[in-house]
């Protein structure tokens, strides 16, 4: 009896679960609420000086001014008291303040005559006499972000993104035509590929991330990104695939043709993100007038990215007529994988931020992380096996063609 | 604040065009952001010449240091040399010493005679920290003599009998070492002095080093306890300077230590200046008089790089190495030093008008270390209309740079 009124007692005797639940909440909100009214009691002061930390975000040439964007990375605020340019003090304007608090950020407008195509060093001397240092490897304007701007980061889009992946959709009879076993084996090479994508991806993402604030995450975002991408893909499956049940339990006979474009359009969107990640390292890199705008990068990219179109086109096999998708949503696919490079380009040459970035490539390797598990099932021969001679033989080629290609371009 | 003060023939202009911090456009900073003595009433007169305006330049121009419209960097033309950013001044009061009046500040301490009729000479020198402000809005934990970086410039005369009474009240062990010549006891030397009390000088304690000034010339002084460069690089040094027995001739005589500060402690100085402030003497000119004999005494106490140097523009000076000669040992525009040289320069501004100094090595002028000396008629600076047509300049006052 007693026993019994004690395990009636931990379960918070008759109150209702949601106040058992809210009453910790208030509790943790009241201890560290009062922690920080009594200003951390026990703690004492901070041992050393102040820990000042500045990330330079963005640098924008103009003639006669090189324009900071600082972030404050660290746990104190920073006051900038003056800017050295090449070891000369230059005049400067903090638009922002010259007091940047945690998190915060502001942007140096610095009048100094450079130079196209020297290298700069920037020191930007704190109130505390401490030193962030910035570095412009190669001076160049940067481009000003008007309308003809845009229309050159989405025809550079274009060129590296739509077009490519369109044309390597072409590929499309020729799939049709092959045996079964050639297509598990171009499943595979579509694996290899998308494999490819991701590592490079992944090691784009990180490297941007180390330019990145490590208050907003840094290499963490990626992770992050990839994580989330992951899961919001596998959940949006299960949810498709609950209710293709539900149309094949109805007695849909193009079921299975619909799992052919339902995987295409998945490595399209695999495809489409890590695209959009291309275009904003080509786009940033334009901007940073880092980037030779000429003819054997975007026909490198093409070539790169016309392997992208027939990993699209591999999922759709499947010959029977009623189910071939029409051309408007092939089109549609192609568009999917292709045009978010044009997206890519605009956000990295408009506003490029390396933790949005470290971000959008993590999320890019999560989708196509998702997309080679969605497609494995596919490389299966006869005998249920994934890893056989042929498969193998696809996957490496697709790594190998990807790799080869890729030594085309450089950004 | 400004004071029209005609027997310095000293005045400042106060700027008064608030130039944004948020955002300075470059013609702003042209110029001619409008300056004003603060000597009631002119504010109107300057203020109606217009801001900024074409013949403000066109003026400076004319007087030998324009903005630069012709530089070479068309489209450039804000940027006539470095400086600091604008709308921000040290607090000179904070760090309680100007580098304008430390200039001509000679500290010839208390003398009274011995008994054989010598003069003794007696000073006390008090070692403290100090946060001193080295650049606008750039705080330095200094160590300091006498709370001032420089320390004060002793100066005696040749042949008498020298007591510095040494006070360390800084929170570290420090020592006064004289350049000069002196027993091994006196010399402020860590492990050599003890026993006589010398030596090591801890927090709380003195000492009073007693020596002859011999020989004649330009010396310095400084902590000599390890480790050297810190002790040196926080501030404690000074210029020691001993005259001849007949003196030199008369002249508007000042001192010019040349410094810098690590501020970030990476062995390498981040201001670089003379008498502690960078760009102290482009905000505010050195004022001279025309065809005046102007005697520098140059000290080099910059620590962590090798060589320093002064430049004088538009002019040439008789150099006395270490000023232990009364012949000079060349007639030159520039002098180099290596760290503890010292040199007394010698000469004559022909001509009025604003004429820069700066160290040839321009890394260190860029960084701070530049000045102007400012020649002009007295009567001219004494006219309240002169004075106002002064600030109207790009370079008048601290209107330029400011």
């Amino acid at each position: 009896m007693e026993a019994g009124s004690r395990a009636e007692a931990l379960r918070g005797g008759n109150l209702p679960a949601w106040a058992l639940g809210l009453i910790p909440l208030a509790l943790i909100v009241v201890a560290i609420g009062g922690f920080a009214l009594l200003g951390g009691p026990g703690l004492g002061e901070r041992t050393g000086p102040p820990a000042e930390e500045l990330v330079v975000e963005r640098t924008v040439l103009r003639p006669g001014t090189i324009e900071l964007t600082l972030r404050n990375d660290g746990p104190d605020p920073v006051e900038i008291a003056q800017v050295a340019v090449n070891d000369a003090y230059a005049p400067f304007a903090a638009e922002g303040g010259r007091e940047v608090g945690r998190l915060g950020s502001t942007t140096l407008e610095i009048e100094y005559p450079w130079i196209e195509g020297e290298a700069y060093e920037i020191f930007v001397l704190t109130s505390a006499g401490g030193t962030i240092d910035a570095a412009i490897d190669v001076a160049a304007e940067t481009p000003a972000a008007d309308l003809d701007f845009y229309a050159l980061m989405a025809l550079l889009g274009i060129y590296v993104g739509v077009i490519p992946v369109s044309l390597g959709m072409l590929w499309l009879p020729f799939v049709r035509r092959i045996g079964e076993r050639w297509i598990a084996a171009l499943i595979a090479f579509t694996v290899g590929l998308l494999a490819f994508l991701g590592i490079d991806a992944a090691l784009e993402g990180l490297e941007i991330a180390g330019e990145a604030p490590s208050a907003f995450g840094g290499a963490g975002l990626v992770f992050a990104g990839a994580l989330v991408a992951y899961l919001l893909l596998a959940a949006v499956d299960a949810h498709l695939s609950a209710r293709g049940e539900a149309a094949r339990a109805a007695g849909g006979g193009h079921a299975a043709a619909r799992g052919g474009l339902y995987l295409a359009l998945l490595v399209s969107i695999g495809i489409g993100l890590h695209n959009l990640g291309e275009g904003l390292a080509i786009g940033s890199a334009y901007a940073a007038g880092a980037l030779a705008l000429g003819a054997f990068l975007v026909v490198g990219f093409a070539i790169h990215n016309t392997t992208e179109g027939l990993a699209i086109v591999a999922p759709l096999r499947d010959g029977e007529r009623a189910a071939r998708p029409g051309l408007g949503r092939l089109a549609g696919l192609g568009l999917i994988a292709g045009a978010p490079a044009v997206l890519g380009a605009w956000i990295g040459a408009a506003a490029f931020d390396p933790s949005l970035a470290a971000l959008l490539f993590g999320v890019g390797v999560g989708a196509i992380a998702r997309v080679i598990v969605q497609l494995a099932p596919a490389m299966r021969d006869g005998a249920g096996r994934t890893l056989y001679p042929l498969s193998v033989g696809g996957l490496i080629s697709g790594v190998a063609v990807l790799y080869v290609t890729g030594l085309l371009i450089s950004v | 604040m400004a004071d029209l003060d005609d027997s310095k023939f000293r005045f400042r202009c106060v700027k008064i065009s608030a130039v944004s911090d948020r955002r300075i456009s470059r013609r702003k900073l042209l110029g001619a952001a409008a300056t004003v003595p603060a000597a009631a009433g002119l504010h109107s007169l300057v203020t109606g010449g217009g801001l900024g305006s074409a013949p403000a330049r066109a003026e400076s121009n004319g007087n030998g240091h324009g903005n630069g419209a012709g530089n070479g960097h068309a489209g450039h033309d804000a940027f006539a040399h470095a400086t600091f950013a604008p709308g921000r001044t040290v607090d000179h009061r904070a760090n309680g010493f100007e580098p304008t009046e430390l200039l001509r500040d000679f500290d010839y301490g208390k003398t009274r005679r011995l008994a054989g009729g010598r003069v003794l000479r007696e000073w006390e020198i008090v070692a403290m920290d100090k946060e001193i402000e080295v650049a606008p809005g750039v705080k330095y934990e200094a160590w300091t003599y006498n709370g001032r970086v420089p320390g004060p410039t002793l100066r005696a005369r040749e042949g008498e009998k020298l007591r510095v009474r040494f006070v360390n009240a800084s929170e570290h062990p420090h020592t006064m070492h004289f350049h000069g010549i002196h027993p091994a006891s006196m010399d402020g030397m860590p492990g050599i002095g003890e026993r006589l009390g010398g030596g090591q000088i801890e927090p709380g304690e003195s000492f009073a080093y007693e020596f002859d000034a011999e020989p004649f010339g330009l010396h310095l002084y400084h902590c000599h306890t390890a480790p050297l460069a810190a002790h040196i690089a926080r501030g404690l040094y000074g210029a020691f300077v001993v005259d001849p027995k007949k003196g030199r001739p008369e002249a508007d005589e000042m001192v010019m230590v040349m410094n810098g500060f690590d501020t970030n402690f990476d062995l390498g100085n981040e201001v670089y200046a003379v008498n502690t402030v960078g760009f102290h003497y482009v905000n505010d000119p050195i004022r001279v008089k025309r065809d005046e004999l102007v005697r520098i005494y140059l000290v080099n106490a910059l620590e962590f790089d090798p060589i320093n140097s002064l430049h004088v523009h538009a002019n040439f000076f008789q150099h006395y190495p270490t000023g232990t000669s009364l012949e000079p040992s060349e007639f030159t525009d520039t002098v180099v030093q290596g760290q503890g040289q010292r040199s007394i320069l010698e000469l004559k501004f022909p001509f009025d008008g604003d004429y820069m100094f700066h160290a040839h090595v321009s890394e260190f002028a860029e960084l701070g270390w530049t000045g102007f000396f400012r020649v002009g008629d007295p009567s001219l600076l004494g006219s309240a209309a002169a004075a106002a047509a002064y600030c109207k300049l790009p370079w008048g006052g601290n209107g330029g740079i400011a």
